[in-house]
């Protein structure tokens, strides 16, 4: 800005202090984003319940739901893993250039192959752990290979077809969950109980924490690493950002593509892993002994609101990390704040809503705040790919 | 030569734009330092300078995009604040960028209405608008089909939408950024015929150009910049080309005609420009070139590369192929040249030789290997280098730094990829090495500044130092000079002589005739994507290539 702080010296806090403005500068489009969304909200209240106080008092609900205490704290971790994982799987997606919004069918798959693999068979934690990981990244990433293989073979564009393998995912699921899949013992459409041996473990089992949010943080430092140090990041960045320089360079941006996808999906496919290697689904159940199994709608929207992380995250992986401790913190404290304040839980929706609204239109955000318009270095991903071109 | 004659004598009033004392920086590169700068109605001014001097910066904070550090800008002699290009829009500014800004799927019309649409109640009123559009190009002898697809424009064609759009807006002072290097020589005096046109009608132009003829023949006056300052002004009836080129340069150089050069010097030693000889070449000499490179070192090897009845289909309906059963070879240590008018195949030529498009067959082989059908990492591996004719689509990743840019397709190789591993570091000293021995202005960001932040011919610089830093047998150099200064091109063509001496076949696609004669062994002429003539240097003149490249015989 000043003319001072371009001809400084050259000590290494001139190093650094480009990489923290530029730090700073991502984030400031989101924060303000956040911040706005949650006096949009605030003021939602307000106006449905006539009353300022219990707008406040809301606020003041989610709060202590989300980070009140530690067993709040924990709650938001759970809750925020499967976020992490499918914000990285749309965000990977992104970067080539793909917008996937098939991450709930990718979860979902990868949520019965996981399960599959915990309840069928017997063996030692130390094998049965990382197969029953395996199997869901296997659901995940064939799922996700599907789109990617129509994409790259006939051009057929990835919203269309992951919105529609999305669909016959459930559907999938719902007919293995009423048959081949069902637990014969139970009236509910679900697996049986997964043996414990293929559980996640417990980091404090006391708080139901359990260890996936470690692995979510691995895979986001991997995913980073992967996209920015490796041959294959850098091809699969360099094709979502031109394609024709890519085949220029002598990239297939076909095998990209289906790569990206699959990797996005095997991504997704981790969300579910967690989801029911982690997560005690059996309600009666207060201990963390509690049963583990898949069940029809246990997802509950981790993979479509994933878009939305993933577009608050900026496409940074670690940026994703912060969104989804946001989406997971606005999960864990609804049910406190409607508790305490009679507000209804999905006022979070409107508030995710919201935010995914201003991230997208950040025109909006620039004026209020009077900020300077986007320049390229800043600037978003592209959010959209042209319709039917083929990339083979 | 007057240098100094100053723009404040005149009364400012009389100025359709006017920039005073304006600095601009990006990180550290002070693209424009106290530039003052004017241009009055019914004037062409014309804007110099070496690439990366600053021209177009300049022109972008005319026109809106930039906001200056410090300094105003004057509209009719009263201070004018841009925010952004509406403003200036509305100021009665146009501007026709350096990398043209259509919507390529949409109709002419469409284009110059985005974003002043004429409405008929809510619905858009395509007709009123082609009607205007119509009559604008009448006036002003702008010729397009308002109904057309600009997708399907020839390149000259799309130029004269970005003029229209401009004019669609009621501009008086029009910004024209490099509008010939992208044209052929017919186009470009088209061109000037409208410019006269549009200058006898009391507008305003800036124009900015590397090809010293073209201002002597077309700009009332003449502003040169050198590092972002402004360091001279003059009008054009008082300076010669030499004039110029030394205040551009800003040493006095050594001036020579194109047939000094490397006369009686074997190839070998035409390598890089040696140090401190700064070497101007005019952009048009009278001499003719013959002598610029030395009579070909190896036409009685076999050749290297063989291409046979290649053909390639059209996309898009038409029977007619882009590319129709074409042959020639190249001899290591030999440069073939294209000439012909842009749309007769050329882009074709470059892609199916490079694997970018696919040909029908087994048409080309280097050595003894068919190249054809092959992917393009696959002919990457075999040597085979591209110089492509349009830099930021399949040249450059724009938002990429400089460095991975030119790792662009060497990036799985040592030292640059450890197993699957990036090496920042080498990749960095790699870029660093380039970035001298090419002199590519980066400033202060280096290696790691976005290629997309270098000025256009430095873009240029840094796709031909990345095809020609690695070991190659085949190079395809399609427009290499495009949009360079006058220095850069006379150091790219002692690179390109270079190769040849080293062996490598060299096919050189280009607009510029003068280009083809000065460093073309044989060429050859395509017409409708044919073959329709191949020349050796000797024989070739301006007019003979002219006459073939129109059709005739
Ligand atoms: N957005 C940007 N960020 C950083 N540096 C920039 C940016 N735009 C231009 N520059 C730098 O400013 C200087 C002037 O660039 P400019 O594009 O004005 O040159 P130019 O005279 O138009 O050159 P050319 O003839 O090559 O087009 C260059 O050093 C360039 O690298
Ligand atoms: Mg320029």
């Amino acid at each position: 800005m000043t003319g001072q702080a371009t001809t400084a010296g050259d000590g290494p806090a001139r190093q650094l202090w480009p990489l923290a403005r530029r730090a700073g500068q991502a984030a400031l489009v989101p924060a303000l984003a956040i911040f706005t969304a949650l006096i949009l909200g605030a003021i939602l209240i307000w106006l449905t319940t006539g009353s300022l106080a219990t707008a406040l008092a809301a606020y003041g609900g989610l709060w202590e739901g989300a980070l009140g205490s530690p067993r709040a704290l924990a709650g938001t971790l759970v809750r925020s893993t499967p976020y992490i994982f499918t914000g990285l799987a749309v965000a990977l997606a992104f970067k080539c250039g793909l917008f996937n919004i098939g991450a709930e069918g990718q979860l979902a798959l990868g949520a019965v192959c996981a399960a599959w693999v915990g309840y069928r068979f017997q063996m030692p934690g130390l094998l049965h752990v990382p197969l029953t990981i395996l199997a869901g990244i296997a659901g995940g990433f064939l799922w996700g290979m599907v789109p990617g293989i129509l994409k790259a073979r006939t051009g057929a564009h990835e919203v269309i077809t992951t919105i529609m393998m999305n669909y016959l995912a459930l559907q999938i699921v719902q007919i293995l969950l009423s048959g081949p899949l069902k637990d014969p013992r139970s009236v509910a459409s679900q697996t049986p109980a997964l043996a414990p041996t293929s559980w996640l473990p417990m980091l404090i089992p006391s708080l139901q924490l359990h260890s996936g949010v470690l692995l979510a943080v691995l895979v986001a430092i991997a995913v980073w690493w992967f996209l920015g140090r490796t041959i294959w990041g850098f091809e699969l960045r360099t094709v979502g950002v031109n394609p024709a320089a890519a085949r220029y360079a002598g990239m297939s941006v076909a095998r990209n593509v289906v790569g990206a996808m699959a990797l996005s999906g095997a991504l997704a496919g981790l969300a579910g892993v967690v989801e029911v290697a982690g997560v005690a689904l059996d309600v009666t159940t207060v201990t963390p002994t509690g049963n583990r199994y898949f069940g029809l709608g246990f997802s509950s929207g981790y993979g479509f609101d994933s878009i939305a992380v993933a577009l608050l995250g900026r496409g940074n992986p670690f940026g994703v990390i912060g969104a989804a401790l946001l989406f997971g913190g606005l999960r864990a404290g609804a049910t406190r704040m409607q508790f305490n304040t009679q507000v209804p839980g999905e006022i979070i929706s409107v508030i995710q809503a919201l935010i995914l609204l201003l991230i997208a239109a950040d025109v909006i955000v620039r004026r209020l705040y009077r900020l300077r318009a986007a320049t390229a270095d800043e600037a978003q991903p592209a959010l959209t790919s042209g319709w039917g071109e083929k990339v083979a | 030569m007057a240098d100094h004659e100053a723009l404040d004598s005149a009364d400012t009033r009389h100025f359709a734009l006017e920039a005073r004392e304006v600095t601009k920086r990006f990180s550290g590169v002070l693209a424009n330092d106290r530039v003052s700068f004017a241009v009055a109605p019914g004037e062409v001014h014309a804007l110099l300078g070496e690439n990366g001097a600053g021209k177009s910066t300049l022109m972008n904070i005319l026109y809106g995009l930039y906001t200056p550090d410090e300094g105003e800008i004057l509209v009719g002699g009263e201070p004018a604040r841009f925010g952004n290009p509406s403003d200036a829009i509305a100021r009665g500014i146009g501007m026709v960028h350096q990398h043209f800004m259509l919507i390529p799927p949409l109709t002419v019309t469409e284009n110059i209405m985005l974003g002043n649409e004429s409405r008929r109640g809510r619905l858009l009123d395509r007709a009123t608008a082609a009607a205007r559009i119509t009559e604008l190009s009448r006036r002003y002898g702008l010729d397009v089909d308002p109904q057309a697809t600009v997708a399907d424009l020839s390149v000259g064609a799309q130029q004269r939408v970005e003029i229209l759009k401009a004019f669609y807006r009621d501009a008086r002072v029009l910004i024209l950024d490099e509008p010939t290097a992208v044209l052929t020589p017919q186009e470009a005096d088209d061109l000037f015929a409208i410019m006269r046109g549009l200058r006898a009608e009391g507008k305003s132009l800036i124009f900015i150009t590397h090809k010293l003829r073209e201002v002597l023949a077309i700009a009332d006056r003449i502003t040169v910049l050198r590092g972002g300052r402004v360091v001279g002004q003059a009008r054009a009836a008082d300076v010669t080309e030499h004039d110029l080129a030394r205040l551009m340069v800003g040493r006095s150089v050594a001036l020579y005609e194109r047939d000094g050069t490397a006369g009686g010097a074997g190839p070998s030693e035409a390598g890089p420009v040696e140090e401190g000889a700064v070497a101007v070449a005019l952009g048009l000499s009278e001499v003719a070139p013959e002598h610029a490179v030395a009579p070909p070192a190896a036409t009685a090897a076999a050749p290297l590369l063989r291409v046979e009845g290649l053909t390639v289909r059209a996309i898009g309906g038409t029977d007619r192929p882009a590319l129709d059963a074409v042959s020639f070879t190249i001899a290591p240590g030999e440069i073939f040249g294209i000439a012909g008018v842009e749309g007769n195949g050329q882009t074709e030529l470059a892609a199916a030789l490079t694997g970018l498009r696919r040909a029908d067959g087994d048409y080309a082989w280097l050595g003894d290997r068919e190249i054809t059908g092959r992917a393009p990492r696959e002919l990457i591996a075999a040597g085979v280098a591209h110089i492509p004719e349009d830099r930021q689509k399949d040249g450059l990743v724009l938002p990429y730094s400089i460095g991975d840019n030119l790792v662009l397709s060497t990036y799985r190789q040592s030292p640059f990829a450890r197993g699957i591993l990036l090496r920042i570091g080498p990749i960095r000293d790699f870029a660093r090495r380039l970035i001298d021995a090419f002199d590519i202005r980066a400033g202060r960001g280096g290696a790691d500044l976005p290629a997309g932040n270098l000025s256009g011919g430095n873009q240029q610089k840094v796709i031909i130092a990345r095809e020609l830093s690695r070991p190659i047998r085949f190079l395809v150099a399609a427009q290499p000079t495009r949009g360079l200064d006058v220095g850069s091109i006379e150091f790219i063509h002692a690179q390109l002589v270079a190769q040849r001496a080293e062996g490598r076949a060299i096919l050189l696609i280009s607009a510029e005739l003068d280009e083809l004669l000065a460093l073309a062994d044989r060429i050859g002429v395509l017409y409708r994507g044919r073959l329709v003539a191949t020349l050796p240097r000797a024989e070739a003149t301006w007019e003979r290539l002219g006459l073939l490249m129109a059709g005739g015989e």
